[in-house]
């Protein structure tokens, strides 16, 4: 039974409703499992578990992490279990959970996405998928299937048909325009769009001349990106019909809620994870605090209010 | 493992480049191995953004430890805290040290490189109070990179330092000091090793040349801590193949024999 004068925290995607609209965003959550020390995993809007291929990774030498200014970029190499322990070892431990679980799908080639969906379907646990369409194409020399909004269509196109839950497409923010690429994930079928993914990053250490991450490159992640990310989640918001979830570099609750004002109808929190196992509740926490300040009844009624007049 | 955002700094120690820092956290205290580690945030605001991992040097009843270098700006910060103030801390994180069932009127080495002595104080009680002989192979590039000898030798352990420029003790390497130990008295149970990557390769060559088991404790820049960001890997043998590990979770103590070294 919820309060009277209580803030009415849950959020509608339309094919999902949400108890609030704070996510743990995919890569910086684990598997879940993990935070259960620090966090009660039901109290959150949902957690999107790290990414998966179909076999299991071997990701990326180290250094695999470097620091910057308010910033992580990391080239960790998507390393992971595939998706067979993820249903044998790890959904069973999810199983007594009320929390949405959403899984974030990796592929190198077209065909692998589908077939990561396709394996997926049959368990019940999962609530959604989110398509992770920054992964290097191993048939497009490496390039990922969100630089292009033609990859993204047909990619998307084929993701939707395998999948028997909603889909949500995750792009990348290392394109100049980014709402042709939601366009195109919109148009393909998918349900939500969510963004950011990290921006292409590099470090140097100057001593010996050598880059900070063994890979040269990764993905800059953090308070850094928020600007640029919110940006993006505006832009994008403001021209698909589609629900968009927006992320990066949220760490408070304010800025969650910018996310929510510029049109965004729920948040990940990700790198925050790291920095504090707890923000992703303290975050649902400082947007209830806002809504009562505010004897703002319904958080819905806060998405999309960006004054610009 | 779990977090306390308020962890009371009651005493600190400064020497030139170096820290001790005693943290009052009675919870964190009591489930403390030797080996095991803290995440500690640095600040509030979001630079430096991620924790450092430290490791707990000692143990008190209510209290831990953390023994560091000032190395960059996170651990400059946190050199200059003081008595008073509080430190948000993750712990205890890791699996740390694997002490034998037996340790009674055992011999052990243990090998301390620079800031990597931290967790071997708490690891040479640990051994004493259960009956086992601690020797402590103390070394650093100077002298004054060893500003923890008198601590150790106050509790009455055995102590060898080395100097890489010979300003004290043995000239040379802590593992040449190893090395010739090994030649002129009885053999280890085991040897436990921290310290810089050279050092724990060197170790861990010296210890399978003489069948000695040993373990090292490696550090890498972390992420999380708590074994969500795969940030921290180093490459371990699992049966026939070697495979990316996260030292924060299965380390970050690794039996000298599981770490493949590259290059």
């Amino acid at each position: 039974m919820k309060r009277i004068g209580a803030t009415d925290l849950a959020v509608d995607l339309g094919f999902l409703k949400l108890r609030n609209p704070v996510l743990a965003a995919s890569g910086t959550f684990g598997y879940g499992l993990e935070f259960k020390p620090f966090v009660d995993l039901d109290k959150l809007g949902g957690i999107i578990v790290k990414g998966l291929y179909f076999n299991p990774r071997p990701g990326n030498p180290p250094p695999r992490l470097a620091e910057s200014p308010s910033g992580l970029i990391n080239s960790i190499g998507l390393q992971g279990i595939g998706v067979r322990a993820f249903c044998e070892k790890v959904l069973p431990q999810l199983q007594g959970l009320q929390t949405p679980v959403i899984v974030n799908v990796c592929g190198e080639t077209d065909e692998e996405y589908a077939a990561v969906i396709d394996f997926l379907n049959k368990n019940r646990r999962i609530a959604a998928y989110e398509l992770n369409i920054s992964c290097p194409n191993v048939k497009e020399e490496g390039r990922c299937p969100a630089l292009s909004p033609e990859h993204t269509f047909s990619l998307v196109k084929l993701a939707k048909q395998s999948s028997r839950r909603p889909l949500i497409v995750k792009l990348s923010p290392n394109v100049t325009d980014i709402v042709s690429v939601a366009r195109a994930a919109e148009e393909a079928g998918a349900d939500a769009i969510s963004l950011i993914n990290t921006l292409l990053a590099m470090a140097v250490d100057i001593e010996t001349r050598r880059p900070r991450l063994a890979n040269t490159f990764g993905g800059l992640s953090g308070p850094a990106v928020k600007p640029i990310a919110l940006r993006m989640a505006y832009q994008v918001a403001s021209r698909i019909r589609i629900p968009v979830i927006g992320m990066g570099g949220i760490m408070t609750g304010q800025d969650a809620l910018e996310f929510l004002i510029v049109g965004a109808r729920a948040v990940e929190v990700g790198t925050a994870n790291f920095v504090d196992p707890g923000a992703s509740l303290r975050i649902v926490k400082e947007i209830q605090d806002y809504c009562r300040d505010k004897s703002i009844s319904r958080v819905e009624d806060i998405i999309g209010t960006l004054m610009t007049e | 493992m779990l977090k306390d955002p308020s962890a009371l700094i009651i005493r600190k120690k400064a020497w030139d480049g170096y820290v001790l820092l005693e943290l009052r956290s009675p919870r964190v205290a009591r489930r403390a191995r030797p080996g095991q580690f803290l995440m500690v945030r640095v600040s509030g605001q979001p630079y430096p953004l991620l924790r450092r991992p430290l490791s707990i040097h000692a143990r008190e009843e209510d209290s831990v430890e953390i023994f560091f270098a000032r190395a960059g700006l996170g651990t400059a910060i946190l050199a200059d805290k003081k008595p008073g103030e509080t430190l948000d801390i993750l712990g205890p994180l890791g699996k740390g040290f694997v002490i034998p069932g037996v340790t009674k009127g055992k011999k052990f080495c243990l090998l301390g490189g620079g800031r990597g002595i931290a967790p071997l104080y708490f690891l040479a009680q640990e051994l004493r109070a259960k009956g086992g002989h601690p020797r402590v192979f103390y070394g650093g590039k100077t002298e004054a990179d060893l500003p923890l000898l008198q601590k150790f030798a106050a509790q009455k352990m055995e102590v060898f330092v080395s100097t890489d420029n010979g300003s004290a003790g043995f000239p040379g390497l802590v593992t040449a000091m190893l090395e010739r130990d090994l030649v002129q008295s009885a053999q280890p149970a085991l040897i436990f090793a921290c310290g810089p990557d050279p050092m724990m390769k060197r170790t861990a060559e010296i210890a399978a040349e003489r069948k000695i088991p040993a373990q090292l404790s490696l550090e890498s820049i972390m992420g999380c801590g708590i074994g969500a960001c795969w940030g921290c890997v180093r490459k371990i043998r699992k049966g026939r193949a070697a495979e990316w590990v996260k030292i924060c979770e299965e380390g970050p103590v690794f039996s000298a024999s599981e770490v493949v070294w590259e290059e």
